[in-house]
């Protein structure tokens, strides 16, 4: 286990990371490589282009938006740390691990995997997903296949089905409740982060 | 009352039962031949030398006179006694499900088994020897077919594919783990002397041990259905039990060469024979299911021109898939089950609405129909004094082995897959999976197959296979309800179709596999990714029709599900409050459907006036309806003629039709045709709608703008409603879609016409030959239906100006006029339009509302 300690140790806070995250040794030392490998540079952080660099990611309709995800607000760089830190949203919640009292909420709980979700849809950080901003996400995910129109009712409608307050946007309480049946766990989580 | 109307039931579940007895003690030489088409067959088996009178009939005896009727028993025998017995079972079922306090406890299955005793006892007495039985050639041939392949076309098949690691993991593993072990430990107790002396081998306690082995889907679902069991739960019980039923029957087939090759002769090279034909047989039955699913799936996308037995080919080819790989003697269970699995999706996209919904019940109706008759036929088997051989210790041993390694076999395989999996399978559904190993038909199938040369002790095994099918469905049966309950086990959660859930869904797996490719691993949302865009790219593209692979998107299709309730509502609605009036007075109608949908969204609808306004028609005095319209868009016509149709007032509704529709049409087609059905097909229905728009808004128009020069109004008319229609934006869409354009019937007469304007750019391009003076005259007999509200409401300018301004919104993208008809539809006269129209219709002969009206 040389190795693995001596990875550890080239990574700076990696106590604080693992506590806050929950990742063992082993996912942070993989993350970790992946880190190095999509920073190409070795500048020890990451900019949108290495992400767009991801062939594979340039496929997806939503993409982009998943990739705006990483870099908070303002900052055209993400560290190993927040990098970390989001992936740690899509970690399987143990049932078994001890809830310890007074710890703060952990980055994969529900409300965060949905918070997550929630800003892929609001662009403008407004705390709510407008029309506009429901409709682009839509015409990303159908594409092709349906008309201008379609989608226009069909993100008019999905508006109302969750619009409680009736002011024609979602915010993320109605975004929750709208998901309340669905099993979030299941369906924001990879396997190989357990 | 209720006692007495069960009771009248039974008895006449007796009476028919007795007429089949009598029946056949009447001719207790006579027989049915083994392969007659049912379950139902004489023990007294084939001595078809009574053909004299199947065959010949009486065309043989030479008669003195003329006789007027004759008694021709023989004639009819075999399939008026399997007409008998279906009658029968299919009575029992009724009693059993008379009183529903009764099957909230017991389960059905062990009820109708039950059941089965007490007839099987009636027959004994009457007959001193079981004339009836359940025979495995008509059980596989003829019984179960139709079982598996309805499980499995109703599998959902995203849970099933998503969980098939684990499912296979249990079927096949699993299976040989419960064979193995039920074998060798009763073979090792038999040793060590627990059953006395029994002329059984090793191989032939393997071979039991298989047989033993077949978890039975038709009790499992029956069971589990009623427990309603959390969907993962569910699934894995369900699918392992399907599976697992193709694997017991490959199982016991080897383990019977072996039995026949005799035990010296087995060598290594045997044995990996054995293994290797395991291997081919069960791969080999789940490939060829495959093959015929994309035959299916081919073949259903150019039948829709006999959309009456396109159902049919479902059926026709699942079996022949079965009895294919029979033939091959590959796996028939796996090979139809994988053949109903693949095909699902895309048949019922290529297929007809109504054709999915009639090969859903037909399907329904065999598999229940013969899981009632293999339930009545197990317990009626019982009563039988040759079969019933004795042996405690076997007898107790083999149940307990039984349970016993079926639990452990599952925490294992559980605790082996709970390592990789995301969300672990929990002890209460691990308990509840192991207790759901219910036996049945399978086994006793299997065990009836036996050959009695090479096994000695058959009927042993035969009397303990049934002894376990009945403990595990009638004890465990009744158990599980309690148990389930006891332990807490997740219940499936009632969950509604919802757009959000739906188009999450989307984000979610987009999410998920970004995220997979960030952190460069190749995990489950990869693998579901590149399956999705080949499927999208070249299995779409090969087994589904072009306009079914349009719609074929979740999201659009929980869209127009959605849509199509909110349809249903509204008509029952409409009806409820009077249908009539609701048909006559789109103001009624809309006004009961404003507050439908004012309950239904608590008080959101002045928001969302207020926010339609911006984008509607500009016109201030916009009614609630084109609002209404916007909220429940893509409403299907086709329920406004049903609606229509259904009315009490058939006269009424007549004229209605009468008015709106070509008279012309009801000549040229037949009111009534063997071959089809009259389906609404959209095309037709399309230009059904046009016409009325046409006329409902030519009428308008006149009667708004009269003395006017028609040609010219209507001329600029067009254009002018082209851009009306950016305004009911959300009405739009389905313009593409089938039941699209239908929603206009829903609003009231403004929203209506507004959305007739609409109508009208398809078909027809301006400066169509409206100004045929022939064609308007006709159009005043049309009754004042629309016109006041429309004249008083919108009035003259306002009709004008206000598309104008609603130029500006939203180009007019040439998709949206892609269901522009061709020239000759515009050209002139009402009578070279009535005529296209009708050329057309007869091309696809469907259901129109002409057809609809001759009827009426």
């Amino acid at each position: 286990m040389g190795s693995t300690n001596s990875t550890l140790l080239k990574i700076p806070n990696v106590e604080v990371l693992m506590q806050e995250t929950g990742f063992s040794p082993a996912h942070i030392i993989r993350l970790h490589d992946r880190f190095k490998a999509l920073d190409k540079e070795g500048r020890g952080y990451l900019c949108p282009q290495d992400f767009g660099a991801i062939k594979e990611l340039a496929m997806n309709p939503i993409g982009d938006r998943i990739i705006g995800a990483f870099f908070s607000p303002g900052k055209e760089t993400v560290d190993f740390h927040a990098f970390v830190k989001i992936l740690a949203h899509f970690r399987p919640v143990d049932k078994d691990r001890p809830k310890e009292p007074n710890s703060p909420e952990p980055i994969n709980s529900r409300s965060n995997k949905l918070k997550f979700a929630f800003q892929l849809y609001d662009q403008d950080k407004d705390g709510k997903i407008s029309r506009d901003e429901l409709l682009k996400v839509l015409r990303a995910m159908l594409g092709m296949q349906v008309t201008e129109e379609q989608l226009e009712s069909i993100a008019d409608r999905t508006i109302q089905e969750a619009d409680l307050d009736r002011d024609d946007a979602i915010s993320f309480e109605e975004f929750r409740k709208s998901l309340e049946k669905v099993n979030i766990d299941h369906k924001m989580s990879i396997r190989f982060l357990r | 009352m209720a006692f007495l109307r069960q009771f009248t039931l039974i008895l006449a579940l007796l009476v028919v039962f007795s007429t089949s007895c009598r029946a056949a003690t009447l001719e207790v030489d006579s027989v049915e031949k083994g392969h007659n088409l049912s379950s139902k067959s004489s023990a007294t088996e084939d001595t078809s030398t009574s053909t004299n009178d199947s065959t010949g009939g009486h065309g043989t005896s030479t008669i003195s006179t003329l006789p007027i009727v004759i008694w021709k028993w023989h004639h009819v025998e075999t399939p008026y006694l399997v007409a008998l017995w279906i009658l029968t079972c299919w009575l029992c079922k009724l009693v059993v499900e008379l009183n529903h306090n009764v099957t909230n406890v017991f389960p059905e299955s062990g009820l109708l088994i039950i059941l089965g005793f007490i007839l099987g006892g009636i027959v004994w007495g009457a007959d001193k020897v079981q004339t009836f039985r359940l025979i495995p050639v008509n059980f596989f041939y003829y019984l179960l077919p139709q079982i598996v392949l309805d499980a499995s076309y109703c599998m959902p098949n995203k849970l099933f594919f998503s969980n098939l690691g684990a499912i296979l993991v249990h079927a096949v593993i699993g299976t040989c783990w419960n064979a193995g072990t039920v074998g060798i430990a009763l073979w090792a107790c038999y040793e060590g002397g627990a059953m006395g002396n029994l002329n059984i081998g090793c191989l032939q306690f393997l071979l039991f041990g298989a047989l033993m082995s077949a978890v039975d889907p038709v009790a499992v679902i029956a069971v589990f259905e009623e427990v309603h069991v959390n969907e993962v739960l569910y699934i894995l019980v369900f699918g392992e039990s399907l599976l697992n039923d193709g694997v017991t029957v490959v199982l016991y087939n080897v383990f019977d060469a072996f039995v026949s090759l005799g035990g010296p002769k087995i060598n290594a090279a045997e044995i990996i024979k054995g293994i290797v034909s395991f291997f081919v047989v069960a791969f080999g039955g789940s490939f060829l299911g495959v093959v015929f699913a994309v035959l299916i799936s081919m073949l259903t996308r150019i039948t829709k021109n006999i959309q009456v037995i396109e159902a049919g080919f479902i059926i026709v080819l699942g079996y022949l898939s079965y009895l294919t790989a029979e033939m091959l003697s590959l796996s028939a269970i796996l090979s139809i089950t994988f053949c109903g699995v693949c095909c699902q999706k895309y048949i019922n996209a290529n297929m007809d609405e109504k054709s999915v919904t009639t090969l859903r019940y037909t399907l329904k109706m065999m598999a229940n129909g013969s899981e009632t008759m293999i339930f009545v036929f197990l317990g009626l088997s019982a009563i039988d004094k040759n079969i019933w051989v004795w042996n405690t210790g076997f007898i107790l041993l083999t149940l307990l082995f039984v349970v016993l390694f079926r639990f452990i076999g599952v925490f294992t395989l559980n605790w082996i897959l709970n390592r990789s999996r995301l969300i672990p399978i929990d002890y209460v559904d691990q308990f509840v999976m192991g207790y759901g190993g219910l036996r049945g038909a399978v086994a006793y199938g299997l065990a009836a197959t036996l050959d009695e040369k090479k096994i000695p002790e058959k009927n042993l095994m035969l009397g303990t296979t049934l002894i376990v099918v009945y403990f595990t469905v009638i004890l465990q049966g009744i158990t599980m309800k309690p148990l389930v309950q006891w332990l807490k086990v997740k219940k499936a959660s009632q969950s509604d179709l919802t757009l959000n859930g739906k188009m999450n869904n989307r984000a979610f797996e987009h999410i998920l596999t970004a995220m997979e490719d960030i952190c460069g691993r190749m995990g489950d949302n990869w693998w579901t990714r590149h399956w999705n865009y080949f499927e999208d790219k070249y299995v779409c593209w090969l087994l589904m029709k072009s306009n079914a692979r349009k719609h074929k998107d979740p999201i659009f299709g929980a869209f127009h599900k959605l849509n199509l309730e909110d349809a249903k509502t509204y008509v029952t609605e409409g009806e409820r409050k009077g249908s009539l009036a609701f048909i006559r007075n789109f103001d009624n109608a809309s006004v009961d459907f404003k507050k439908k949908l004012a309950l239904e969204y608590a008080d959101l609808m002045p928001d969302i006036m207020a926010d339609m306004s911006e984008y509607d028609f500009g016109i201030d005095n916009v009614p609630v309806n084109s609002v209404m319209k916007n909220q429940i868009p893509s409403v299907s016509l086709d329920m406004y003629e049903q609606d229509r149709k259904g009315m009490p007032d058939e006269l009424s509704a007549h004229h209605l039709l009468d008015q709106h529709l070509y008279k012309s049409r009801s000549h040229n087609r037949p009111t009534y045709s063997r071959s089809h059905y009259n389906t609404t097909e959209n095309p037709d229905e399309m230009q059904e709608i046009f016409q009325r728009t046409m006329r409902s808004r030519l009428e308008s128009f006149k009667s708004a703008k009269m003395g006017v020069n028609p040609a010219k109004k209507l001329s600029k008319h067009p254009k002018k409603d082209s851009t009306h229609k950016p305004n009911g934006k959300p009405a739009d869409p389905h313009r593409t879609h089938p039941y699209g354009d239908e929603d206009f019937e829903f609003s009231a007469d403004s929203a209506s016409s507004s959305e007739i304007a609409g109508h009208f750019p398809r078909r027809s391009t301006p400066g169509s030959g409206v100004d045929n003076p022939s064609f308007i005259p006709e159009m005043d007999t049309s009754p004042p239906m629309r016109n006041p509200p429309w004249q008083t409401e919108t009035g003259n300018n306002a009709a004008v100006a206000p598309s104008q301004r609603a130029q500006g919104r939203l180009p007019w993208t040439p998709t949206n006029l892609r269901h522009v008809e061709p020239p000759r539809m515009n050209t002139h006269s009402t009578d070279t339009f009535v005529m296209g129209d009708a050329s057309i219709n007869e091309e696809a002969p469907e259901r129109k509302p002409g057809t609809n009206q001759t009827k009426l």
